[in-house]
């Protein structure tokens, strides 16, 4: 990454960051309902992935899958107003926090039933490779979805069909309240099955943007030559718990510590300094994110709410919701 | 005349083929498709005709086989997946139940996933518990799915042109016990509208609301009961998403009684939706209480003996007109 590559992938992550904290903040006000998985924390996977991706390859994620939504293109304001049912939401209210997509930039939608969307990634993968259109598609998922038959599944058939489709486990140690390790044969729950598929893999440092940056940028030169998928599993941590209000007391405190001082945001200000971008060229980096975040906030409460026939559209391709004469 | 031999598994390989021939974004998915041409033989000369790039074989992977159809229809493709027992699909449900009926609705129209899932359902050939179900109500209870259950071999060619062509996902219940079955071949670009139901036989006592295999057997009991005197009209849903009341309402005008026949079972079964639609928007019109014929709650035993106690034959149905057309 060049320096000016990386200051933009700082920026695009304190611009997650700082939605992440605002989604926190507006579910405990009462402004977000349902529930939130945020991805804070997680900054690095998404922005050193997305940027190393053409802009028209395909992105799939998960539930916790804010920081994908915002590094594929989607706006905070889309982002928050969708949290906050209003009808300028990325998916007009009609997804909400688990569902975030921004169809238009590839970015074909954030799945809650764990692993789903694997198969849908390796369905994408081989359209592309029917087109011949070079594109390569990516599944972002949880360690935890590496205990589901649709991961197995997955694998395998991208790898016997050599599809253009990477596999980025997020592993967070956690799978929801209980440590992967505890649930799960291996150590390294995603990377040492790869094995088993005859697919490469790579464990790398979930929290350095640059690091995650060159990793996908090989594997996806890899699928665009015809050479198959890759599995990456890049080690993470939340910064928040599993979701809504969840305060994670199950994890150690010297854990936590150990993560937090290992944070994303840390590490690429660490590298940028290294490379002498001045200090101030990063504040001012992050004022405009703040400013950003708070221009979108405030955007998103005054918008309305849906209109209640929205109910009813978009069941169908037509529009519609008929099911019968 | 080869139209004499045109069966009902001919009709499914045709079906796909004409498709496949007119759109190259139509590619097939499944177990045993490719070079085996299918266990049910349908998909027949598909393989040959437009190779591995068009007809792959899968592992028996059914998430997979679903899922990855979902991912090819949402980037441009149109595929027909094979689940190979309709029993199977309880290995994917998740993609028919929460992934592919709910994209489109979730994201706010942002996407669309134009997919066929192709299977084979029902009983009457003996394959026991978990290969004989007739699960189309499964397919019924979830918003966003349509669903296809042709009975004749025309109307599989008709139909299957019309689900590869919609935009909307739809799930194409090929019944087991129809595939022998012979008809005539449809005209080329043969295409029947998705929600469109065919009033089979006409008649002026009782009407008869059948799908896939309960609509020969109703219209073998429709001709027994002429020589009584009493007049069957027979309905073929042919869809049960988009269900075509209308049809079956107009029907009801002329005869005003009404027996539903369905192979999946008594309880949860599609005609619960048809008869709670005639009771509210029709019943002013009915004589005489509905009757539903439908499949036994018990699993499917193996004996055909003990087969014919649990699904519609026509002597179930012939009774039941019977019994309705003297009240």
């Amino acid at each position: 990454m060049t320096p000016e590559e990386l200051l933009d992938a700082y920026a695009e992550m304190v611009l997650i960051r700082r939605t992440e904290r605002a989604a926190h903040d507006l579910f405990m006000s009462g402004l977000v309902k349902g529930t939130t998985h945020l991805a804070a924390g997680h900054e690095a996977v998404a922005v050193g992935a997305s940027g190393a991706l053409r802009p028209d390859d395909y992105v799939f994620a998960t539930y916790r899958g804010h920081h994908h939504a915002l590094a594929r293109g989607a706006t905070p304001e889309e982002c928050l107003a969708e949290l906050m049912s209003r009808s300028t939401g990325l998916c007009q209210a009609k997804g909400g926090s688990m569902h975030l997509t921004k169809a238009s930039s590839g970015m074909l939608g954030s799945y809650a039933i764990v692993g789903a969307h694997l198969p849908m990634a390796a369905g994408a993968a081989w359209s592309a490779k029917l087109r011949g259109s070079g594109q390569v598609a990516v599944a972002f998922f949880g360690d935890g979805a590496t205990n589901i038959g649709a991961f197995h599944e997955a694998l395998n058939l991208a790898a016997v069909w050599a599809l253009p489709v990477l596999f980025v486990c997020e592993n967070n140690l956690y799978m929801e309240y209980t440590p992967i390790e505890a649930v799960t044969a291996v150590p390294n729950p995603a990377a040492d099955r790869a094995a088993g598929y005859n697919m490469p893999a790579e464990i790398i440092d979930g929290n350095d943007v640059v690091v995650v940056h060159e990793t996908v940028a090989r594997a996806a030169e890899r699928a665009r030559k015809g050479e198959g998928p890759t599995l990456i599993e890049a080690q993470t941590y939340r910064h928040f718990g599993h979701s809504r209000a969840d305060p994670a007391k199950y994890r150690p405190a010297d854990e936590v510590e150990r993560w937090m001082k290992h944070d994303p945001l840390d590490v690429a200000r660490a590298r940028l300094e290294a490379l002498g971008v001045p200090p101030e060229t990063v504040a001012d980096r992050d004022r405009r994110a703040a400013a950003t975040v708070d221009a979108a906030i405030a955007a998103a409460k005054n918008a309305p709410e849906p209109e209640p026939a929205l109910a009813f559209t978009d069941v169908w391709a037509d529009g519609g919701a008929a099911w019968r004469t | 005349m080869a139209d004499v031999k045109f069966t009902y598994r001919d009709a499914v390989a045709e079906g796909i083929a004409r498709e496949m021939r007119r759109d190259p974004s139509v590619v097939c998915l499944g177990e045993d498709i490719g070079a085996a041409e299918g266990v049910f033989k349908t998909t027949v000369g598909l393989f040959k005709e437009f190779g591995p790039g068009r007809v792959w074989d899968t592992p028996i992977s059914e998430q997979a086989i679903v899922g990855a159809a979902m991912g090819a229809a949402m980037t441009g493709m149109r595929p027909v997946a094979e689940i190979m027992f309709s029993d199977f699909l309880a290995c994917c449900w998740d993609y028919l139940a929460n992934e592919i009926p709910k994209a489109r609705y979730m994201t706010g129209g942002q996407v669309t996933v134009p997919l066929v899932v192709r299977t084979a359902n029902g009983g009457g050939l003996g394959f026991g518990a978990q290969h004989s179900q007739a699960v189309e109500n499964w397919a019924f209870t979830v918003p966003g799915l349509k669903i296809v259950a042709p009975s004749t071999p025309a109307d599989v060619v008709g139909l299957m042109a019309a689900a590869i062509r919609s935009d909307d996902p739809v799930v194409f219940f090929e019944h087991k016990a129809l595939l022998a079955g012979s008809g005539p071949r449809p005209p080329d670009d043969h295409v029947i509208e998705l929600g469109r139901a065919a009033v089979v036989r006409e008649g002026t006592d009782v009407t008869v609301v059948a799908l896939a295999s309960t609509v020969p057997l109703s219209l073998k009991a429709a001709e027994q009961l002429a020589g009584e005197g009493i007049s069957v009209e027979v309905v073929d849903l042919r869809c049960l998403i988009p269900l075509d009341m209308r049809t079956v309402l107009r029907s009801l005008e002329h005869t005003s009684r009404l027996v539903v026949v369905e192979e999946n079972p008594y309880q949860g079964g599609w005609g619960g939706t048809v008869v709670s639609v005639v009771a509210d928007e029709g019943f002013e019109m009915l004589d005489a209480p509905i009757k539903r014929v439908a499949g036994a709650n018990v699993p499917l035993p193996f004996a055909d003996s003990l087969e014919a106690e649990v699904i519609p034959t026509v002597d179930k149905i012939t009774e039941a007109i019977r019994r309705l057309s003297v009240y």
